[in-house]
């Protein structure tokens, strides 16, 4: 796919030093420097005010979403703006926001990792901690939204005293299963990968709680040849289960609307649009988190400006795949001779009143400004990209939310035409999760290593140790 | 030298993964069997000097999905199809074809399972201590430096001369003795 985009060719053999594309690599390192320069950010940097401020922030961004569930479990979905026709909202909207964001952290640790893209090393174990919050934060929608969440293990198949099974022809029976298993498996290969670094850590540590934590999180790794061979195979095949999983992930999210006889939902173009779209929202939010991390952790040498660089053609990539689907949209709505399909589409462009706006305002956002990253120069600037980003992110939460509400309102039934309108605690309980988001990252940035330290040495000259995987 | 207590084997330490594996080449042409070589991040051939064939790992993880995949077809089969039949539109009980989402998940599923507890119980972990940890210096073999060591079950393992056939290596340092 993104694959043959310049600077990230296949080179398939490294030259003897294991590195033949300096850039990528921090330059004027060695084992030492690497080892001392990630690690000490978990064991010696002091905890700043800057951390303790975003920390607070998010936090308090965290509580109100405390207090939205609260509200929620106590009142019913009856609080937020979901009315008949429209019994999807904002949940269904940041559900399929947030999952989307996490599939670029898939996709830049399994799917690079079996392409031998060296870039992702430094980059990877961000984007898969943003996989793992993101996923947290995408599957308390729907449990959410079922109305009595407390009954949520009525979605899988147990022995009960009702003698009834989940509906296994349902879509939504797909998206529990794919939603569990994709994080499930996220959280294994995070953790799997982070293995040797964590035993990194406790060799370093110099306090007794440290050391204890970090080495009973480590199981014991000790680095022998035989492990490594192991370990290697492991996150191999690994990368190579998730690999096919996340691109099932998100057309089983498709799959909710487009097995429904909704207009405007009843495509077959879904699956590949809907995971376009996911990879594009989630390599927007990869360099929204590593522009950040790289500035204030001084990592400019490990996270590069050509790793920024790759990510910018990758949103640019993904922008025109997306575009694309909403060319191929138009057309088979108009195509299709259908009225329905045809009125909903007009709909959602002409509707001034009710929904246009974010329609034109989310082809903008996700089609027109991507464009500016054609010029190399402007791509390489952090300040362009994290706007650009910030717009990407905007917009494909835009998109998700115009396909959910036009369609909703305007079905086959003109009696029973509506209008979604979000409540406060539509608003209080979507900023909620980003604070919950940003409070699980910030934790992680405190604690753990945010780069591989591991995969980071095999890539110096004369570790004689290729990428891992290889 | 405290030569009555049993060790656990003779470490020696190297600076460059070249050294190590250059080590292991001439350790095992030496006829040693019983040893690991202990490295920072990986070294490509250097599980095939310590005598390491293939891992089982691949075949474990396909078990797993196989076993994930069957368990869940015939979890959807029998639900759908014999325990609790429901008649949607005339459509089959066993309508296969929607089974295999779930399917194809279950299968990823237990197969990444079969890869991580492969990976960890192929490789005797947990195991939160080893000999191996009583060296001080052991701690860089996780940050910059990377070890030897000939185990004292190997036939051919002796104390003095050992130790002797390490020091001619070139490591890094004394040849050290790794207690139990």
């Amino acid at each position: 796919m993104a694959t043959d985009t310049p600077g990230m060719t296949n080179d398939s053999r490294p030259s003897p030093g294991g590195v033949d594309r300096p850039n990528y690599v921090p330059v004027g390192h060695d084992l030492t420097s690497v080892t001392e320069k990630i690690s000490a950010l978990v064991l010696t940097r002091p905890t700043g005010l800057g951390w303790l401020g975003c920390f607070g922030f998010s936090n308090l961004l965290a509580g109100v979403l405390v207090v939205a569930v609260a509200y929620l479990l106590l009142m019913g979905v009856g609080i937020w703006g979901l009315q008949i026709p429209n019994c999807w909202g904002f949940d269904i909207t940041n559900f399929v926001w947030w999952i989307g964001i996490g599939h670029a952290g898939t996709l830049i640790s399994a799917f690079l990792l079996l392409m031998h893209q060296k870039w992702r090393t430094s980059i990877n174990r961000i984007a898969e901690a943003m996989t793992i919050f993101a996923v947290m934060c995408a599957g308390m929608f729907p449990l959410l939204h079922l109305g009595r969440p407390w009954f949520f293990f009525w979605l899988l198949p147990y022995a009960n005293t009702m003698s009834l099974w989940p509906q296994f022809r349902s879509a939504l029976i797909f998206d529990v299963f794919a939603v569990s298993t994709y994080f499930t498996v996220s959280l294994l290969f995070w953790y799997m990968g982070m293995i040797p670094d964590l035993a990194t850590l406790r060799d370093r540590a110099t306090n007794r709680v440290a050391q204890t934590i970090y080495g009973m999180l480590a199981l014991g790794w000790r680095n022998s040849a035989r492990h490594w061979q192991r370990f290697e195979m492991a996150y191999l095949l690994l990368g190579g289960l998730a690999t096919p999983l996340v691109i099932s992930v998100h057309s089983v999210v498709s799959a909710d609307f487009a097995v429904s006889l909704v207009p405007a939902w009843h495509e077959t173009v879904f699956p590949p649009y809907f995971v376009a779209g996911a990879i594009f929202s989630g390599f927007a939010m990869v360099i929204l988190l590593c522009v950040p991390i790289r500035h204030f952790y001084h990592l400019q040498e490990f996270i590069t400006i050509d790793h920024l660089d790759v990510m910018g053609k990758l949103v640019l990539a993904t922008s025109l795949i997306t575009s694309y689907g909403y060319l191929s949209e138009q057309t088979f709505s108009w195509y299709a001779g259908d009225t329905v399909e045809w009125y909903t589409y007009w709909f959602r462009i002409s509707g001034f009143g009710q929904y246009a706006y974010i329609t034109w305002l989310l082809f903008f956002c996700n089609t027109i400004v991507p464009q500016i990253l054609w010029i190399k120069p402007l791509r390489r600037k952090e300040s362009v990209l994290v706007i650009v980003s910030l717009l990407v992110l905007l917009g494909m939460w835009l998109e998700r939310y115009m396909i959910i509400t036009t369609s909703l309102s305007r079905d086959q039934l003109p009696s029973s035409w509506g209008f979604f309108k979000p409540t406060i605690w539509d608003l209080a309980t979507y900023a909620g999760s980003v604070g919950v988001f940003l409070t699980l990252f910030l934790l992680f940035a405190r604690f753990a290593p945010i780069i591989s330290i591991s995969e980071t040495r095999a890539l110096l000259p004369g570790a004689h140790g290729p990428e891992v995987g290889r | 030298m405290k030569s009555d207590t049993p060790i656990y084997g003779l470490m020696a330490e190297f600076l460059t993964a070249g050294e190590v594996l250059d080590a292991t080449r001439r350790a095992r042409q030496a006829g040693y069997r019983d040893m690991d070589a202990y490295t920072p991040q990986p070294v490509e051939g250097l599980a095939v000097e310590l005598g390491m064939r293939r891992t089982r790992l691949p075949f474990v993880v396909l078990m797993g999905g196989l076993v994930g995949a069957g368990v869940g077809f015939c979890m959807q089969y029998y639900s759908m199809a014999i325990d609790y039949t429901f008649n949607v539109g005339g459509r089959p009980y066993n309508s296969w074809p929607a089974f295999i989402p779930i399917t194809f998940e279950l299968l990823v599923l237990v197969g990444a399972f079969a890869a991580f507890l492969g990976m960890i119980f192929l490789n005797g972990l947990p195991r939160p201590h080893h000999p191996v940890f009583n060296v001080p210096q052991f701690a860089r073999s996780s940050q910059d430096r990377y070890f030897l060591c000939i185990e004292a079950t190997d036939p051919s393992f002796d104390r003095q001369t050992t130790a002797e056939f390490l020091a001619t290596l070139n490591p890094h340092g004394q040849v050290i003795e790794v207690p139990h």
